[in-house]
């Protein structure tokens, strides 16, 4: 459109030329207006129900309400507080009136169970105290650490000064497997009671292990597929794209009926006469049936790009590098391996995000040894309840995977995602 | 890929082995899915064959964990509530998806890298965050526990694969058309109805199955939100497995796999046919 206007440019008056150009801009600013309102609705849809849960986890990975929200006046009357010597009377006062009356509301345990995720021990110490608190009175200072000794140690004080600002990094902190010690300095903790860091260093071990798996099985399948007849590879394609379309659940039952001491395949061993019939071979609930299991459900994910990019490699260059004089290991290596290149780092990096936020097969049959950072973040959204280490850990694992999917852009671009 | 008549004999084994390789590596593949349909009619409780099973003893055949399952209420309130959650969740996206595709694929259309990157987003982070996050969110808007949280929760999963494949039925899509219907007089609406829709539905119904399997076999998000009212067939499934394991569990999955298998030939017969039209094959 703006050519025409160009070329007629020596036969328009000035403000027709101006016209045609606001009017050009008009239409141009509609189009762009309408395409919008066609993607709004997704958009707006997809930031409601999916991104901003996802922020508000991010949020709640660094908020910390609870102990200034249930000890107002303590964490009010702290804030002065110099950390050098004990807190003086008025301050005492303030947690005996916290302590009074968050016993009533009953939120005094919040408080206090909270406390304890920093520092084990200040359960007992408030809820004690709490318990006692007939026994509270004037002169409050003498009369608390009367009850429990805890209130004569400036180390509990510092902890209840520290949490009780309302945004906080120790979850971060604990998720990266350091201590904050009283003095406020933090460090990591003693590598063999390390659990978060470890466990996502087997993650991402293991992930590259199943990546390893599904790149080695999938590779010559893809190749036979690619340079067999269409037809027969439409037949063997099923093979593929059944156990896709199949359940993860009812895929990962099966593997509990294949793997299981008294399964299928330890049955096939002794009927065999391999391994005898009380030396069955524990493949299960261990890091063997979590590999296993996985490589099985992603393959088919290594398969497909590995697929549609040897598709499109002439097979005519395999012939002419062996008419040409090399071997066949030769021709493969150096002309055919390397066409192939975008299809195994698309199909790798694709199997990697995937297999690194699993949490379903690595609980079902992963045992102890087979767990993922998934079965982690699960255990503290529902078993200590501790969202905030969850949520923490579920953004370092977010952080991971979208760096991931970063380089995926970069190496085969989102318009390539295809299905089936 | 037969073996060309220079071959030598190495070669000729290695041709084999390789033949065999892939045919192993095809077993694993399926044996999973193979194994698992036998094991539903098993007449004992256990997840292996038994002796009567291997010398096809009629009676160590049944169908005791079929009518288990069919006449379980628990079971029953499932199908009830995944077909429930399904159904709207499916719908859902198919609509948004293909308004969102559409506006994708014009050029006018800003921000386009971002955008997508953003809708294609529920595919790309792992379940348990987004279970995890939705969790959060839904309780403090009072949707969790309920069929709107989970239906919601379905369509955002679901989307994602709508749009791609609408996308990508889109990018053969011949403009020209549109242009001509507009001169012939039609509106928008109308040559969108009479002309384009006929078009991509192809991409839209796969699109849709999709989806639809999506929310069908979605476990994660469910085991954070689905409240006791809620539960699918999955969840039902995810407890089966890790309270008492029993083949009621087999006999579902021998269903489930039915299923996917109509599932994969529709997609697949669609796929063709919109190859067909668009000229591709």
């Amino acid at each position: 459109m703006s050519i025409s206007v160009e070329a007629n440019k020596g036969e328009l008056a000035p403000e027709e030329q101006k016209r045609l150009k606001a009017d050009l801009h008009r239409s141009l600013r509609r189009n762009k207006i309408r395409a919008s309102m066609l993607v709004a609705p997704l958009v707006i849809f997809i930031i409601v129900t999916f991104v901003a849960p996802i922020g508000n986890m991010l949020y709640r990975s660094v908020d910390d309400p609870l102990v200034s929200d249930f000890m107002p006046q303590t964490t009010a009357a702290l804030e002065g507080w110099d950390e050098q010597q004990l807190p003086d009377e008025a301050i005492y006062a303030a947690l005996a009136q916290d302590i009074i009356e968050g016993r009533k509301a009953k939120t005094i345990g919040k408080a206090a169970k909270r406390l304890n995720y920093e520092k084990s021990g200040m359960r007992s110490l408030i809820m004690g105290t709490s318990r006692k608190h007939k026994k509270i009175q004037a002169p409050y200072k003498e009369s608390l650490v009367d009850i429990k000794k805890g209130w004569g140690d400036l180390d509990n004080w510092k902890v209840i000064k520290r949490l009780g600002a309302s945004v906080t990094a120790s979850y971060y902190i604990n998720a990266f497997d350091m201590e904050t010690s009283p003095e406020g300095e933090v460090s990591f903790v003693d590598p063999k009671e390390q659990i978060y860091l470890k466990l996502f260093w087997r993650t991402i071990w293991m992930s590259m292990l199943i990546t390893g798996m599904t790149v080695l099985l999938g590779y010559p399948v893809s190749y036979l597929l690619a340079s067999l007849p269409m037809k027969t590879a439409n037949v063997l394609m099923i093979l593929v794209l059944l156990p896709f379309w199949t359940s993860l659940l009812v895929r990962t039952s099966s593997w509990i009926a294949m793997l299981q001491a008294q399964g299928i395949l330890n049955d096939l061993l002794v009927w065999f006469g391999i391994i005898a019939d009380e030396a069955r071979i524990q493949m299960i609930y261990n890091a063997i049936g979590t590999v296993v299991a996985m490589t099985h459900i992603l393959l088919p994910f290594m398969i497909l790009p590995l697929y549609s990019v040897m598709k499109t490699v002439p097979p005519s260059y395999l012939r002419a590098a062996r008419s040409l004089g090399a071997t066949p290991w030769t021709a493969f290596w150096q002309v055919y391996l390397p066409q192939t290149v975008p299809g195994i780092s698309a199909g790798a990096i694709l199997v990697f995000i995937l297999s690194i936020g699993y949490y379903i097969t690595p609980a079902l049959v992963g045992g102890q040894s087979g767990q993922f950072i998934g079965n982690l973040i699960a255990y503290h959204m529902q078993g200590s309840l501790n969202w905030g280490l969850a949520a923490a850990l579920g953004v370092m694992l977010l952080v991971l995977v979208l760096g991931i999917y970063g380089v995926y852009n970069r190496v085969v671009g989102t318009n390539s995602v295809k299905l089936g | 890929m037969a073996v060309p008549s220079y071959a030598g004999p190495l070669e000729r084994t290695w041709y084999y082995t390789f033949r065999f390789l892939c045919a192993a590596i095809f077993i694993f593949l399926i044996a999973p899915i193979l194994v698992i349909v036998p094991l539903s009619f098993n007449a004992e409780p256990y997840f292996s064959f038994t002796q009567g099973m291997l010398t096809l003893d009629p009676d160590a055949y049944s169908l005791r964990w079929y009518e288990e399952f069919l006449t379980s209420d628990r079971w029953l309130e499932s199908i009830k509530n995944s077909v429930i959650i399904a159904f709207f969740s499916t719908i859902l996206s198919a609509a948004l998806g293909t308004l969102a595709a559409l506006g994708l694929n014009r050029s006018e259309l800003p921000f386009k890298g971002v955008i997508m990157g953003l809708l294609i987003s529920p595919m790309i982070v792992p379940l348990i965050i987004a279970a995890a996050g939705m969790f959060f969110f839904y309780s403090k808007l009072g949707i969790a526990q309920s069929y709107i949280g989970l239906i919601l929760a379905h369509t955002a999963l679901g989307t994602p694969f709508v749009v791609i494949t609408v996308t990508a039925t889109l990018s053969g899509f011949d403009h020209t058309l549109i242009k001509a219907g507009a001169s012939l007089g039609a509106t928008p609406t109308y040559t969108f109805f009479k002309v384009t829709m006929p078009l991509i539905m192809t991409g839209v119904i796969s699109g849709a199955l999709f989806a639809m399997m999506t929310s069908f076999d979605e476990v994660i998000v469910a085991i954070f939100i689905a409240g006791v009212e809620q539960r699918t067939i999955p969840l039902q499934m995810w407890s089966g497995i890790r309270e008492q394991i029993s083949p009621t569990i087999l006999a579902v999955a021998t269903i489930l796999i039915t299923f996917s298998i109509i599932m994969l030939s529709t997609v697949e017969i669609l796929r063709r046919r919109s190859d067909r039209i668009r000229g591709i094959s």
